[in-house]
């Protein structure tokens, strides 16, 4: 077949969006059609709910769902992480039956790979799956688990093998979230929120069809879905709708991104709401102090380079320039951002900082800023490991050495459920 | 904006490289160093009228290359890694000057001299310690005689002509800021090489008594011009800066991955690989800031004077923190003459005060968005 043109594929479209896309239809309705023809993933292979379509074409697409403000697939939360993950380690049988679901939007997931001992160390999980003869069973505990609370279903890291070395222990499994074994507790956070949770396993059972990839490869299909999880910002992208658009599939729509989004209110506040320090600084009058007004210079200077980084490895990508080190950095650009943000807004507000609720200034929004920015250079990663990756990959430092080889029963390790 | 480089502006950046990598290595730096001039008459010619690195930003109109501060940048970046020490600085800026003020005749009679490197030039401005802004001007120029003191001059000990920033004082309500040239053997100017920290840096002290000038670009008051070349030389200074933290960068890793203590490479130790870590973030955001400031000069963006700011404080702060991160990673040997980090080290110090110090800068970048 010859490689579909633009204008082909423009047309092809907007010609099946004409005589398919209805407003009033139900959410779960229309995302069938759309998974069914293709449509939905179109850069997927043809064979599972997709097009062939070269990557580069994707924005087309893009542009005339958003052109007539059609819906798309379900893309939020970690559903395309599942997704790519499934798509490229599981087997025929699990993608005929997990990934139309996830399209549809019809089953949520989680990710069930942290776990309280091992944290920047994840292959160091110690949640264990036994095989009984019929079925795996899991015990052990997980945490930093968004939406588990309303998942159908769960992408589990679990040690199936003691002697093995830590990484060649690990299996991947997806697990039935609803089961007697399996117990999910809201986690609080420091600062008040609980967007997270803790899993507890007690025999909780996975059938064997249920494995991902063969039994000691769960490192890798694991390094998949983190990848696609660093390669895309899509568990935190959503669709600004206009509030004037209506119709039935448009307020399900709404529904579904206020509970995925539920949990993501405060993470601007943990990125140190930069957008709020010349208002709060004029308002308060701090603007006229020569120490505030250095203080706030180094913020703007570390955000707006910060900003003007990723856009120089955005634009070499774009080119298909090797990216140079600029790639790697803005996590850490972006702790450095979040600290200077806080330590700014607490200049400006001086002893109102004290202050929350709505005692607090901006009803307590600058509180919550000032504690929820030590999460920025935590989560996804610290920034001692990032420093570590950055010393390592990029500048081609050599690694400390390792004291987690052998087989993984001998390895030093947190206290927890004994091997 | 543009934010990545071109392939013309890969190959400039390779052909500057290379010819810098010739014939700055640090032992010629060290050599040139050493010397009253400052510079190598040879290599001199060959950058600039053989390489046309002194005609990157000047208009073709006017013997120039025609190219834009996004390539000038280029230079300077490559010329603050190398260290080279040579006029160039002093020169570009002069025709930056004249760009900035000079009539057309004017700029055809001084800048294809200035684009080949036939002529020296430099830009004399500053005055008192610590004041970088256009109000410290006190050179007084009285029917285009001047009369006062100019410190801090970049090569103003060899240059040929030198652009002098004077205040006016005719009697007229346009009286303010004035650009003029004056000769380098002008009768009444006493010149000076002073002693400085950074020895790749030549500066000198000149004294003006009742030297004739010639005005430049007509009459009025040149105080915008005056602030616009100023940001520009920031911007400059911004790009040449980041050539040398890089610089830093590069040996520093080198060096923590070949020394070996404790039966192992200090790079592999945390304490070490943190702080590299560091200066690679130090100096990438102050890359884009400098980048992004010459792209905008480029583009001639209404931000400008605030990104200048920004990019010479960022740029100041990263040289200044990775030049003694490079120095604490090499240890006793950094701290010795024979080592050449230190060679970056006075230059990070001198390039941090030179066109203004980072309060100087983070105080004019608030005031430059407030307004």
């Amino acid at each position: 077949m010859d490689p579909i043109s633009a204008k082909q594929l423009r047309q092809e479209l907007r010609a099946w969006l004409e005589s398919n896309w209805d407003p009033n239809a139900s959410l779960i309705e229309w995302r069938t059609k759309l998974t069914e023809s293709g449509w939905g993933m179109p850069t997927w292979p043809s064979q599972w709910f997709g097009k062939d379509l070269p990557q580069a074409l994707n924005p087309i697409v893009e542009e005339e769902f958003a052109r007539i403000n059609a819906v798309t697939v379900a893309r939020t939360g970690i559903r395309l992480l599942a997704a790519a993950t499934i798509l490229e380690h599981g087997n025929d049988d699990q993608k005929s039956r997990y990934l139309p679901r996830i399209l549809t939007g019809e089953d949520t997931w989680c990710q069930l790979f942290s776990e309280p001992g091992s944290g920047s160390d994840l292959a160091g999980a110690i949640t264990r799956a036994d095989f009984d003869g019929t079925h795996w069973i899991v015990n052990g505990q997980k945490v930093w688990t968004t939406s588990a609370h309303h998942a159908d279903h769960g992408l589990l890291l679990a040690r199936t093998n003691w002697d093995a070395p830590k990484h060649d222990g690990l299996s991947y499994f997806v697990i039935d979230m609803h089961q007697p074994g399996v117990s999910v507790h809201p986690l609080k956070q420091m600062n008040g929120h609980a967007s997270f949770n803790q899993v507890f396993f007690t025999d909780a059972v996975v059938a064997p069809e249920n494995q991902v990839d063969r039994i000691g490869n769960g490192w890798k299909v694991a390094m998949t879905t983190l990848m696609h999880e660093r390669r895309s910002a899509d568990a935190l992208r959503t669709v600004h709708r206009d509030h004037d658009l209506t119709g039935r599939i448009y307020d399900e729509e709404r529904d579904e991104t206020a509970t995925v989004m539920e949990p993501y209110k405060w993470y601007p506040q943990r990125a140190g709401r930069v957008d709020l320090v010349f208002e709060r600084a004029s308002e308060t009058g701090k603007i006229d102090d020569v120490v505030v007004r250095q203080a706030i210079a180094e913020l703007m200077i570390k955000a707006r380079t910060a900003e003007w980084t990723a856009r120089r490895a955005r634009a070499a990508q774009q080119q298909g320039r090797p990216q140079g080190p600029e790639g790697s950095l803005g996590k850490l650009a972006a702790s450095h951002v979040a600290r200077q943000a806080s330590k700014v807004h607490t200049m400006i507000s001086g002893s109102d900082s004290m202050l929350e609720g709505e005692d607090g200034p901006l009803a307590g929004l600058i509180a919550e800023i000032l504690v929820s920015v030590p999460a920025t250079s935590i989560a996804g990663g610290t920034d001692e490991i990032q420093r570590n990756i950055i010393a390592e990959r990029v500048l081609g430092m050599p690694k400390e050495p390792r004291m987690d080889t052998g087989p993984f029963r001998d390895v030093m390790k947190n206290p927890g459920p004994a091997a | 904006m543009q934010f990545t480089f071109n392939e013309e502006q890969d190959q400039l950046r390779a052909t500057a490289q290379k010819f810098l990598a010739d014939k700055s290595p640090t032992v010629e730096v060290r050599r040139i160093m050493a010397t009253t001039e400052g510079y190598d008459p040879a290599v001199w010619t060959q950058l600039s009228s053989e390489l046309g690195f002194t005609a990157t930003h000047i208009p073709e109109a006017y013997g120039g290359l025609g190219l834009s501060y996004a390539e000038l940048g280029i230079v300077f970046e490559e010329m603050g890694r190398s260290l080279l020490c040579a006029p160039f600085f002093a020169t570009s800026l002069a025709a930056t000057a004249v760009m900035n003020v000079a009539t057309e005749s004017e700029k055809s009679d001084l800048l294809p001299n200035i684009a080949t490197g036939n002529r020296i030039a430099t830009f004399a401005v500053f005055e008192t310690a610590g004041k970088w802004g256009s109000d410290s001007i006190k050179l007084s120029a009285e029917n285009n005689r001047l009369n006062g003191i100019k410190r801090y001059v970049l090569d103003g000990h060899i240059a040929d002509l030198l652009i002098v920033v004077a205040r006016t004082n005719d009697g007229n309500e346009s009286d303010g800021i004035g650009f003029f040239l004056i000769d380098g053997n002008a009768p009444g100017l006493r010149r000076r090489l002073v002693n400085t920290v950074d020895a790749t840096r030549k500066l000198s002290e000149l004294e003006f008594v009742d030297v004739t000038a010639r005005r430049l670009g007509g009459d009025g008051d040149q105080t915008a011009k005056l602030e616009d070349t100023l940001d520009l030389a920031a911007i400059a200074l911004a790009n040449e800066m980041v050539g040398g933290a890089q610089r830093l960068v590069d040996e520093t890793v080198k060096y923590a991955v070949e020394r070996i203590q404790f039966g192992r490479a200090i790079g592999s130790f945390q304490a070490i690989k943190h702080k590299c870590a560091d200066m690679l973030l130090d100096v990438e955001m102050a890359k884009s800031a400098a980048y992004y400031a010459a792209a905008a000069a480029a583009s001639h963006d209404p931000e400008l004077p605030a990104l200048a700011s920004l990019a010479k404080a960022s740029a100041s702060e990263a040289f200044t923190r990775i030049a003694a991160e490079c120095i604490q990673i090499h240890g006793g040997i950094g701290f010795t003459w024979d080592n050449d980090t230190h060679l970056w080290f006075k230059r990070a110090k001198s390039s941090e005060v030179f066109f203004g110090d980072p309060t100087y800068h983070k105080e004019q970048l608030i005031n430059r968005w407030q307004h």
